[in-house]
């Protein structure tokens, strides 16, 4: 019963903490941020390469294909050092989601084609999943994709994809077969986004901004060099890959350093004189996530230390996604109440530095966007019903 | 990194596990709520065999030098038989406070006989208007030759019928609230002028109101320096907490899966309920609810090894005890609430075991401070520094 760190370990996790003080700067730190004015596209491909000159890209992958060959403690030091300095993550799209079915179910001619690119940042992938008539129910997915000698014809709708409008690639589940099982007729298709017959229409989200979209295909030619694995089989392919998805949900250090800069605020900002934080009502609704929170850490590495035994993830694993999205929602409410009606000033009405409170438009997006976590990557719901079935037995 | 427990530790839950398993089902714990003195006191020499009244004592005292985290391995495991026998309040509480006095000669008499079985100890710490301040103490010892003479009136002292020993906290100096200046003494329960008047509590442990009328003490009495009983009860405060919540754990995780197994035979408009998706959705928040509780309380293991190793100071372990005993009335409160609610009428029921179980959580909640009390102890640390 105790949570020490090897002391190899922790001169790894020094290394790590170095190499991000010194290429995490502030003005990268301000670029990715957005308020640099730079694309967000053009600012995480440049902190992206810095990773992967660095060799540091993939942690997740297998040594063989540009992983790092770290143990599994380095990798959760690793993302464990990332989220307290701040650092996005990286676009998950290719590195995170289809690497891993294309190293895993991919031919060697896919993978020599697709996995450099990934691990150089050079292809922008997004995820062809979710349609108007498939969300948690993802198996009644329509989007057709028929055979006709050297090619699949495309047709169908795709919805919710995310930076669709910066990728070169979209990675698609479509319907092959009909009349067997739902799940059975499904497979994996890779897709170029610049093959003729696809439309992207932008999706303005609810935080007035611009990252989904829906993707319309009409006939479109896909070879059949594309098709990962066998047809009629990408469901299986899929489920490897939201599993995949699942763990590390819960951003246990992302959130310390949100807490920790909501307590800042907290102090600055003042209500009759009097700093919110010494508020006795607001310092309950801050203590209600912070315990919480202190409670998802010990979650999270009692998660880690059985798979780093070798072990199985146990059932507390489950709850990652549903424990770590409700906190950082819980956050992101806390920072807008500190907002207040100054919040609710838009970008461009009036510059930030005139209305004061420069955090309010971030804290306002990052709260209204912020209701995704607990829908995508399997709503809280199909979570709750995966630990019923599976952990409980119901 | 791990979340393993010793090969040692595994021994002596095994031994808890059994014996709840084998000797404690319902019926008899029953029985023994309902008699007189309302503990079983062959049971006790039982425990005393198989050395589970030893484990936080030091060897020099013939104990197991047991740790916190053993401490919590034998709570939990008696929590899940919801067993009335004072552990808590003879071994933990009473105990803990012994073992960390400075009066070496009072630990070498006393702690010998808590391990043989032969003492059940309390502390009377609580008066009528105190709630949860320790500090509020009325109770006065005033000096003379060669001791004092305590006057004042304890109320719910746990186990206060059975205890052959009471740690009491009195007034040496200062005012009612003060932090400093009160002491703690070791006061025999048929010294003249102790009145114990006691009765059964909601959980079915019993307690006492005890009252001191003019009882004299000696200085050998002393656990540690006069007026420095806050000093010391602080100090074990955290080893308390976390044996009443590793105890509150082992209850809500027996809750849930008597909630689970229910719901899958009770049978409703020709189905079992836990194909319900509405029942299923609170049977993973309950079970989540339990998940956390344990991560904390591992988190108040892990922290407390690392100060008693001396390793970190105490300021992380002091807000991660707070946070638990909060978790623990929360989350307790839920899970408690949730399998009464699932099990229906049967829930309501006396007979049935679940309300016995959610009312020792509700004790476990009110006992040192319940959630928020700690909730707020936990604010002054974390925003107000």
């Amino acid at each position: 019963m105790d949570i020490k760190f090897s002391a190899e370990d922790i001169a790894f996790r020094d290394e790590v903490r170095a190499f991000f003080a010194k290429e995490y700067d502030a003005t990268v730190a301000e670029q990715l941020s957005g308020r640099a004015g730079i694309e967000y596209k053009s600012a995480i491909v440049s902190w992206q390469k810095k990773l992967h000159a660095k060799g540091w890209i993939a942690p997740g992958w297998p040594k063989e294909y540009g992983g790092t060959g770290w143990t599994s403690t380095q990798k959760f030091i690793y993302e464990t050092e990332r989220g307290l300095a701040g650092i996005p993550d990286v676009v998950p799209f290719g590195l995170k989601m289809v690497a891993p079915v294309i190293y895993t179910f991919g031919n060697e001619e896919q993978k020599a084609k697709f996995l450099p690119r990934i691990l150089e940042s050079e292809d922008w992938w997004c995820q062809g999943y979710s349609e108007p008539g498939a969300g948690s129910d993802l198996a009644a997915l329509t989007t057709s994709a028929d055979y006709a000698g050297d090619n699949y014809i495309v047709n169908g709708r795709k919805i919710w994809t995310t930076f669709a409008q910066y990728a070169d690639w979209i990675f698609c589940l479509v319907r092959t077969s009909k009349g067997v099982r739902r799940q059975e007729g499904i497979s994996f298709l890779l897709i170029d986004m610049k093959s003729p017959g696809i439309t992207v229409k932008p999706i303005v989200t609810i935080d007035g901004k611009h990252s989904l979209n829906e993707v319309l295909f009409e006939d479109v030619a896909v070879p059949t060099e594309n098709l990962i694995g066998e047809q009629d089989k990408g469901w299986t392919y899929a489920k490897a890959l939201l599993a995949h998805e699942r763990t590390g949900m819960a951003e246990v250090a992302d959130s310390k350093r949100m807490l920790d800069g909501l307590k800042k605020r907290a102090v600055a900002e003042v209500n009759g004189g009097k700093p919110m934080i010494e508020d006795p009502v607001f310092q309950m609704r801050m203590s209600d996530i912070e315990m919480e929170l202190m409670a998802l850490e010990y979650t999270e590495l009692r998660v880690f230390a059985s798979m780093a035994a070798g072990g199985m993830p146990g059932p507390e694993s489950s709850l990652l996604k549903i424990k770590g999205t409700e906190i950082s929602q819980a956050i992101h409410e806390l920072q807008l109440q500190l907002a207040a009606t100054y919040g609710g000033a838009l970008p461009g009405e009036l510059s930030s530095d005139e209305l004061g409170h420069d955090f309010a438009a971030e804290a306002r997006g990052k709260y209204m966007y912020g209701r995704a976590a607990t829908i995508y990557g399997g709503s809280n719901e199909v979570q709750r019903n995966v630990i019923a079935k599976a952990v409980l037995g119901l | 990194m791990n979340f393993e427990f010793s090969e040692e530790q595994t021994m002596i839950k095994d031994s808890v596990t059994r014996f709840v398993r084998e000797q404690y089902d319902f019926d008899t714990r029953r029985g023994i709520v309902e008699s007189a003195e309302g503990i079983n006191r062959d049971f006790w020499s039982m425990f005393a065999e198989l050395g589970w009244l030893s484990v936080p004592f030091a060897e020099e005292y013939g104990g197991f030098g047991g740790n916190v985290v053993d401490i919590a391995v034998v709570m939990e495991e008696l929590g899940k038989g919801i067993v009335v026998e004072p552990y808590a309040s003879t071994v933990v509480v009473f105990g803990g406070l012994l073992s960390a006095a400075t009066n070496q000669d009072l630990k070498a008499s006393v702690i010998p006989t808590i391990i043989e079985g032969n003492c059940l100890g309390s502390f009377a710490y609580m008066e009528p208007q105190s709630r949860f301040e320790m500090t509020d103490v009325t109770t006065t010892a005033e000096a003379v030759e060669g001791g004092y003479t305590l006057n004042g009136v304890k109320t719910v002292v746990a186990n206060g019928g059975t205890a052959n020993s009471f740690i009491v906290s009195a007034r040496t100096s200062g005012d009612q609230f003060d932090r400093s200046g009160i002491s703690l003494f070791l006061v025999d329960s048929t010294a003249p002028g102790v009145e114990v008047k006691s009765y059964k509590m909601m959980d079915g442990q019993s307690a006492a109101t005890v009252t001191f009328n003019s009882v004299s003490v000696g200085d050998a009495q002393m656990l540690n320096a006069v007026g420095e009983a806050m000093d010391l009860i602080d100090q074990v405060m955290p080893q308390i907490l976390i044996g009443l919540s590793a105890e509150a754990l082992g209850i809500m995780s027996t809750l849930n899966s008597l909630t689970v197994d229910y719901s899958k035979t009770r049978q409703q408009f020709g189905t079992p309920i836990s194909s319900f998706q509405v029942l299923q959705h609170r049977m993973v928040d309950t079970f989540m609810a339990c998940e956390q509780t344990k991560s904390m309380l591992y988190r108040g293991l892990c922290e407390s090894k690392s100060v008693s190793e001396g390793e970190t100071d105490d300021s992380a372990l002091a807000k991660t005890v707070h946070a638990l005993k909060a978790t623990v009335a929360r989350y307790g409160k839920t899970i408690g609430e949730e399998a009464i609610q699932l099990h229906g009428g049967i829930g309501m029921t006396d007979e049935l075991n679940i309300g016995h179980y959610v009312k020792r959580l509700m004790m476990i909640n009110t006992t040192f401070g319940d959630g928020d009390y700690h909730q707020k102890k936990f604010n002054q640390l974390s925003y107000m520094s």
